[in-house]
């Protein structure tokens, strides 16, 4: 066990090594026009040139990497390359927002799906069965913005409930922030429920078909006992996984639900930052969202081990 | 929008099942013929001013109008043939690459499988979003870098599914047989291989479809993807967005028609997918 782990935790080390490396080398493809750029077509070759150097452009491709890699470890991101502001102050109030949002939706949307998908395997085929089939159809293939303008045209346009955008602010009260969270976590809860309903469906309707649950309740065993002794723990790994590896889809799923509310979360920045072609904010938010992400693709991995024997011993 | 690959299938079809599989048929259907004749089905142009903006729906324009008096129905047609179009040549793009990679890796195995094969693991490791942004912000937005960045990201699981099962089929006599032959690598991939995995990566024409559909529609709905004044659905809404503090539904009409085709299409895979393991 202590041997995956560290093989997994090696892995997972390389891919986010990999994913900075790939960021920012895909930055050095930019065009580098960009003081020219950012000066406008009356400045003199000096003042690009100078803006360059200020900027730190001018050093080898390597070890600028190698600079912004050190500078990661010690908490500094760089500058924006549009405004010259520190990095690292401008995403940490956003990084906690973005939690803010993102644990919000997940601490709705995991037990509501997985409820969900529990009842529809006890319903099996019966009409909830069939409709909650349909409702996850629907909202797998529906984008985000649909369900989110939707909600705003009822709840905040008709309503007047809650604003129709969350503009959240430092030192924000708890009570106060709520409605703006309101439709933010709303629309992410939709888009996010329909696969974890699906597979925590699926595992359980799997797991009540075997021969063991067959044999457990014909020798006499009451429902409950062969619900809690023999189902549920063959369930959990397969759902555990599967929530893990839609929590990190969910993170995903910010940027476009964070760009819709105004939101000032990390996918808003990013989005910002594209639409500027300020790269090196691009490649910070980049490159947390991608360690994220990793981090809960692993985390998804390590959980189906350590809650399957089987597959400890697989590779 | 979690487009990962449930493995969950809809139960056995009942009676009634049939008529939305015929419906979804008939707005792809009517979706396609939008993509091919746009110019002569549309009342009005793509970017004719033709009344008010905003103006409700009536009979002159059955859907309304946009933020600058542009005819919606008509906008629609066209953004169905930018929308569309646009996904489908990601996604055959993305075949093209990756069931071609996939193939040779599986022909070729040894080193050439290994190297491919760990390249894609990279990518797909990382966000698909995170890199697509990553590509617009370092080329602008442009039709081509979007086009391109989303058949990658396509290509990359094309090229998982065709490797996978290629390397069941590679393991057969036949392939064998084609080997002692002497046949060429390429006859191998084209004659042996490809007609025997055809079924399943047909079935994820589709849901690569919809992937690339729902990508660009976001892409375009952040402002990164299609730009104005050309018509396409993702695009459209975020146009209109505006009209919803007048108490209109104007973005809601692009989003339902993007909904509705990606619905649509998964129906008809679904349908797809049942009725051939039920006729076996």
């Amino acid at each position: 066990m202590l041997v995956i782990l560290a093989k997994r935790l090696a892995m997972g080390i390389v891919l986010v090594l990999m994913a900075s490396a790939l960021l920012f080398f895909a930055g050095e493809l930019l065009p580098g026009d960009f003081a020219t750029k950012l000066l406008g077509s009356s400045a003199t070759p000096e003042t690009v040139e100078a803006l360059r150097r200020s900027r730190g452009v001018d050093a080898p491709a390597l070890a600028r990497y190698l600079q912004w890699l050190g500078g990661l470890f010690r908490g500094d991101l760089g500058t924006s390359l549009t405004n010259g502001r520190e990095i690292a102050p401008l995403i940490a109030t956003r990084l906690k927002n973005t939690l803010i949002l993102a644990g919000a939706a997940a601490l709705i949307a995991v037990p509501l799906a997985v409820g969900l998908g529990t009842l529809a395997a006890i319903f099996r085929n019966r009409l909830f069965d069939r409709a909650i089939l349909v409702l996850s159809m629907v909202t797998v293939a529906t984008p985000e913005f649909f369900f989110a303008y939707m909600a705003i045209a009822v709840f905040a346009v008709n309503l007047h409930w809650v604003p129709s955008i969350s503009i959240i602010t430092a030192g924000m009260s708890f009570e106060r922030m709520l409605p703006l969270l309101a439709l933010p976590v709303l629309t992410l809860v939709i888009t996010s429920c329909a696969h974890m309903i699906r597979m925590t469906r699926a595992s359980i309707v799997s797991v009540m078909d075997s021969d063991y649950v067959g044999t457990a309740l014909l020798k006499g065993l009451p429902e409950w006992k062969v619900v809690v002794r023999h189902v549920l723990p063959n369930v959990m790994s397969p759902i555990a996984a599967v929530v893990v590896l839609n929590l990190a889809d969910l993170v995903v799923g910010l940027i476009i639900v964070e760009a819709i509310f105004a939101y000032p979360g990390m996918g808003q920045l990013m989005v910002d930052s594209v639409s500027k072609q300020d790269i090196t904010v691009v490649q910070a938010c980049g490159l947390i969202f991608a360690a994220t992400y990793i981090l809960l693709n692993m985390i998804a991995d390590l959980l189906a081990i350590a809650l399957n024997p089987r597959l400890r011993y697989a590779r | 929008m979690s487009l990962s690959d449930a493995t969950a299938r809809p139960a056995a079809p009942s009676r009634l099942a049939g008529l939305p599989v015929a419906l979804a048929a008939l707005f792809c259907l009517a979706c396609l013929v939008c993509v091919i004749g746009a110019d002569w089905i549309a009342p009005y142009g793509e970017a004719d001013l033709v009344a008010m903006p905003w103006q409700a729906p009536d009979l002159a324009h059955p859907l309304g109008t946009d933020q600058l008096g542009r005819d919606m129905l008509s906008r629609i047609i066209f953004g169905a043939r930018t929308s569309i179009g646009l996904s489908l040549a990601i996604v055959t793009l993305a075949f093209a690459v990756g069931g071609a990679l996939g193939l040779a890796a599986v022909t070729l195995g040894g080193w050439a499988d290994a190297v491919i094969s760990r390249i894609v693991d990279l990518f797909m490791a990382l966000p698909p979003l995170v890199l697509a942004l990553l590509a617009l912000s370092v080329s602008g937005t442009s039709l081509v870098t979007l086009t391109l960045t989303a058949a990658f990201i396509a290509s990359l699981r094309v090229f998982r599914l065709t490797r996978s099962l290629g390397i069941d089929i590679a393991a057969r006599d036949f392939v064998d047989v084609a080997r002692l032959r002497r046949d060429s690598t390429a006859r191998i991939m084209w004659r042996e291989i490809l007609p025997n995995a055809a079924i399943p990566l047909i079935s994820e024409f589709g849901l690569r479809f919809v992937f690339a559909f729902l990508f660009v529609a976001s892409l375009s709905f952040l402002g990164l993807g299609v730009q104005p004044p050309m018509a396409d659905w993702g695009g459209m809404v975020r146009e209109n967005v505006g009209a919803l503090n007048y108490g209109r539904l104007t973005p809601l009409v692009p989003a339902g028609f993007i909904a509705l085709l990606a619905i649509s299409v998964n129906l008809i895979g679904d349908w797809l997918v049942a009725r051939r393991g039920g006729g076996r």
